[in-house]
């Protein structure tokens, strides 16, 4: 890979790897909570919960990077708190970059693993509880292995669409190279530059390559989760 | 070990209200669909809260609106079996039999598991998924799993409603063999009158919510006032009987309380109790012991009440022994005989009436 990319560009592809694996790993524990919370409970606020989760789909990615400068950034009023409190600095760096990816890839990750969990018959679940299973426990033996397919199927989908992330990821933390160039930003900048075409070209091919392979990849995953949920 | 039951809940188009006691052995919910009876087992269960009144289970209460005491289902410690089987797919035979044994406590009393294998006949199963099973073996692997859970006592919820007649041929037996060789109390929601016929000790009758009839299993379906509820041509009584031997020309002679019972030829021991179900329309009423007759099985007994309907029948119950027969004649034969309570006797059951599947051992 790294023959065949130049330095510059490998650099852009590591780093969109690492803050999408991040921005992945930190966000499933929360995507999976609320996608069970949307599928399972009825509770008051639960359609503005559902349309906040679902809102950065619809807005325009610069309005969301913009919101996050504002929340996050080093006069924000989280943004502010983190860095005191955990000398935690989101702002222009990478583990910005993470966060507007989570953000972003938010709604794929929850709609995908509320689909696996709206697929597990409650009946089942509450068979495990007549057999003397807690709620938690029940969860862990029962729904979390039947939605597992689904799970990795967001995770999937998640990871892809942050790999993707632009707007809200240049609006939040700029382009830095080798701090905050993903590689959305790294074609971006290329494009920009007289000659580079080839290297844009070059990177384009690692996106439609990660792109299709997590799109197939979920699909088949889901497919699985809808068979094992109905037993066969 | 007792159940006691005394709750209220709204139903759609009408309250529930229901107050019962269960003593041992399989005590069966019976009443038409609608009536409520799986409302009470899942308030039993916990996985209903009904609106009011308590819930006791051998001295400790799983339930009490006063106090706002519910009991999560998982601590209640009582085994259920859904009409479907509802078992785990993504788990084996094995480690769905196994799954409420690690919550049961360790000191619970219960079977192994390779003693609920051989009472369910499902050992050749263990290694399978449940997707690729049968609905009779899915329903014993159901019935298993619960009894591993080490429950204080077993709640079925029409078990047998989802599977064709074969198929509850098939559990049947097995269900007999549950109340017969271990003291797991049961709860048995039924519609129908051969399985509660078959397999109640105490029978508890719903109808629009509320208790129309409790007692032991042959006084309640012996009863003529059951009638309604269990249909004409379902109403007849239960009798207790022994296997008293096998006839050569293929008949099984049973002995009742009051007689002598000849039946085609069964496969139980001689020796091993039983009970046969006498159909109300295959009785017919003899006032003098009749003589020049093809029917095998006379008893003689003493009417002790007729109860008419809004049709030309009547129902005509009648101490034979200690057991008590149903016959349903017409009134102009009731007439014609002068029947009335105290009058001795007979009773002519047809032979053909004790039909092989209405015969269960235990």
């Amino acid at each position: 890979m790294t023959g065949w990319l130049g330095p510059e560009e490998w650099q852009a592809v590591a780093l969109s790897l690492k803050v999408s694996l991040w921005a992945v790993a930190l966000s499933l524990p929360f995507g999976i909570f609320i996608a069970y919370a949307l599928a399972r409970w009825e509770f008051r606020g639960k359609q503005v919960l559902n349309g906040l989760v679902h809102l950065p789909l619809i807005l325009p990615p610069v309005v969301t990077g913009y919101l996050l400068l504002l929340t996050f950034g080093r006069r924000g009023a989280l943004g502010g708190w983190l860095d005191e409190t955990f000398g935690l600095v989101l702002a222009f760096r990478w583990t910005g970059a993470a966060l507007a990816a989570a953000i972003m890839a938010f709604p794929l990750m929850v709609r995908a693993i509320r689909l696996a969990i709206e697929a597990v018959d409650p009946k089942l679940e509450e068979a495990a509880a007549t057999l003397g299973a807690a709620r938690l426990q029940v969860f862990a033996t029962v729904t979390l292995p039947l939605i597992l397919p689904g799970v990795i199927a967001g995770a999937v989908l998640a990871f892809a669409k942050a790999m993707g992330e632009f707007g809200a990821t240049i609006t939040f933390v700029s382009n830095i190279p080798g701090q905050t160039q993903t590689l959305p930003s790294a074609i971006y900048t290329f494009l920009q530059v007289p000659g580079a075409e080839t290297a844009a070209l070059r990177l384009v091919v690692v996106s439609v390559a990660v792109a299709m392979g997590a799109l197939v990849a979920s699909e088949l995953l889901a497919r699985r989760a809808i068979r094992r949920a109905a037993g066969a | 070990m007792s159940l006691s039951v005394d709750i209220a809940h709204p139903l759609a188009g009408f309250d529930l209200r229901v107050a019962f006691e269960a003593p041992g052995g399989i005590t069966a919910l019976f009443g038409q669909s609608g009536t409520g009876k799986t409302t009470v087992v899942n308030a039993v269960s916990g996985l209903l809260r009904p609106r009011s009144g308590r819930i006791v289970v051998e001295g400790e209460t799983l339930f009490d609106a006063e106090r706002r005491l519910h009991l999560p289902t998982h601590k209640r410690r009582l085994g259920y079996v859904f009409q479907e089987a509802r078992l785990f797919p993504h788990l084996s035979v094995r480690q769905n039999l196994t799954y409420g044994l690690r919550f049961a406590p360790a000191d619970a009393p219960g079977p192994s598991l390779d003693e609920v294998c051989d009472l369910l006949g499902i050992a050749p199963l263990l290694d399978r998924r449940p997707g690729g099973l049968s609905g009779g073996e899915k329903q014993r692997v159901a019935i298993g799993r619960a009894l591993l859970s080490r429950p204080r006592m077993l709640l079925l919820d029409e078990p047998l409603a989802a599977l064709d007649t074969a198929r509850k041929q098939e559990i049947l037996p097995y269900l007999e063999t549950l109340r017969d060789q271990t003291d797991i109390p049961m709860l048995y929601v039924s519609h129908s009158v051969a399985e509660v016929a078959r397999l109640a000790t105490t029978v508890v009758v719903l109808e629009q919510g509320r208790v129309a009839r409790t007692g032991p299993a042959e006084r309640v379906l012996s009863d003529p006032a059951m009638v309604r509820q269990l249909g004409l041509r379902e109403a007849g009584a239960v009798v207790p009987a022994t296997v008293a031997r096998h006839h050569d020309d293929g008949l099984t002679e049973l002995s009742v309380s009051g007689g002598r019972l000849f039946l085609p030829a069964m496969d139980t021991a001689p020796g091993s109790p039983t009970r046969v179900r006498i159909l109300a329309h295959d009785v017919i009423v003899a006032r003098d012991a009749p003589t020049g007759l093809s029917a095998l099985n006379i008893l003689p007994a003493t009417v002790l009440a007729l109860r008419g309907g809004e049709g030309p029948g009547v129902i005509v119950q009648m101490q034979c022994g200690d057991d008590r027969l149903l016959a349903r004649i017409t009134r102009r034969s009731a007439t014609a005989l002068e029947l009335a309570p105290g009058q001795q006797v007979y009773a002519v059951v047809k032979s053909v009436s004790v039909a092989r599947t209405d015969v269960g051992a235990g």
